[in-house]
């Protein structure tokens, strides 16, 4: 049954069936810990001149707590150590570390901590939040879609914007972006 | 007032300008240059690096601008008093800055074209500069830093005599070859 809810998902939303979407809701319902093996969370810096780099985090934990009936009670906490940064350039590694970028040595993680959860969908849905990073903290928000849903473990692709200058991380504008694209993979475990 | 251009026994104002122009900023491209690389701060170096780019593309177009304005123009010759060896030798010395004055921006334009970083260039944050067609590795980044390196230092050597010599000009000489260098009026033999 949940794998024709999810199959049918996008086509559900067309068609706005309120029993599909309900039986979704109740069945992802609970509290979940993001697990890293199933997650990814990559970001992509636009370039001028075209192109862009990409790069991901490999080291980040969290927690998503969907509430039994109401999605906008919904709760989302995700942090990420910024020293696990990767690009494949450890040059640029290194830079990101650094405190030119990240400072990892004195801000160690970067968190966010949902706000709200608005429906947007029967498999979407905006999570505004607080995000802080080098001691700088802003309302962000990002979409997230469920991707899948079952035997306890919930996966949802999640993408948004951060404009890296509020967070003193301004440097190399205007040759890269300061849009930070990101699109994560979040798979949580129930429990 | 014809003094923009040269004429057969004076440097023009615009020989003048460019002169000191390109050296005040290729003097100052050095010590940045030795500077950018030590900076313990990544932020900054990233910053004085982005300068150095831009200072280096506006000095391959001064330069070029030079090199056409000294071909359609009259150059003044060396005072009378000028020796044999060194009416011989100085425009050698002088071939040799031009050399190196195209020569650096362009080993520089090299360097960040084929750089694995893939870091954008862009004078001034005004325009996107295309990188040469060179193919990217860590080997010919290795080759151009140390190309870029040498030429540095071999050129700041050959400004440092430029500058002796010019200052041996003036005060032990005691000819017109700095002051006709500095304003036109002063050029006449």
């Amino acid at each position: 049954m949940h794998a024709r809810i999810l199959g049918f998902a996008a086509f559900a939303a067309c068609l706005a069936m309120p029993a599909a979407a309900a039986v979704a809701l109740s069945d992802a319902a609970g509290s979940y810990t993001v697990s890293p093996a199933g997650s990814s969370i990559r970001f992509t810096i636009g370039k001028a001149g075209g192109g862009g780099f990409d790069g991901a985090f490999a080291r980040f934990r969290g927690t998503i707590r969907i509430d039994n009936g109401d999605v906008g009670r919904s709760k989302v906490d995700l942090t990420i150590y910024p020293e696990s940064v990767g690009t494949g350039q450890s040059r640029i590694d290194a830079f990101l570390r650094s405190d030119a970028v990240f400072d990892a040595a004195n801000s160690p993680e970067i968190q966010f901590r949902s706000t709200s959860v608005t429906r947007t969908g029967d498999t979407s849905a905006l999570v505004t939040g607080r995000l802080t990073a080098r001691g700088k903290t802003f309302p962000e928000k990002f979409t997230a879609e469920l991707n899948g849903l079952k035997g306890g473990t919930i996966k949802f692709h999640v993408t948004g914007k951060v404009l890296r200058s509020r967070y003193g991380m301004d440097v190399g504008t205007p040759l890269y972006s300061n849009v930070v694209d990101f699109d994560m993979t979040l798979m949580g475990k129930r429990g | 007032m014809q003094s923009i251009t040269n004429t057969p026994t004076r440097y023009g104002w615009a020989t003048i300008l460019l002169h000191w122009l390109i050296g005040i900023i290729f003097i100052g491209q050095f010590a940045l240059g030795v500077v950018m690389v030590r900076i313990q701060s990544q932020r900054t170096a990233f910053e004085l690096i982005q300068l150095h780019k831009s200072l280096g593309f506006l000095l391959l177009g001064l330069i070029m601008l030079r090199i056409a304005w000294r071909i359609g123009n009259a150059t003044p010759p060396l005072p009378a008093s000028v020796g044999a060896l060194e009416r011989r030798t100085a425009p050698l010395a002088h071939l040799a800055l031009y050399a190196f004055q195209v020569a650096l921006p362009l080993s520089g334009w090299a360097l960040v074209s084929v750089s694995t970083l893939e870091i954008p260039t862009m004078p001034f944050n005004l325009f996107v500069m295309p990188n040469l067609p060179l193919a990217e590795s860590d080997a010919a980044e290795g080759f151009w830093a140390a190309a870029h390196w040498y030429l540095a230092y071999l050129g700041i050597a050959l400004v440092a005599l430029h500058v002796v010599a010019a200052l041996r000009h003036h005060f032990l000489l005691r000819d017109s070859v700095l002051t006709r260098m500095i304003t036109p009026s002063s050029g006449g033999e």
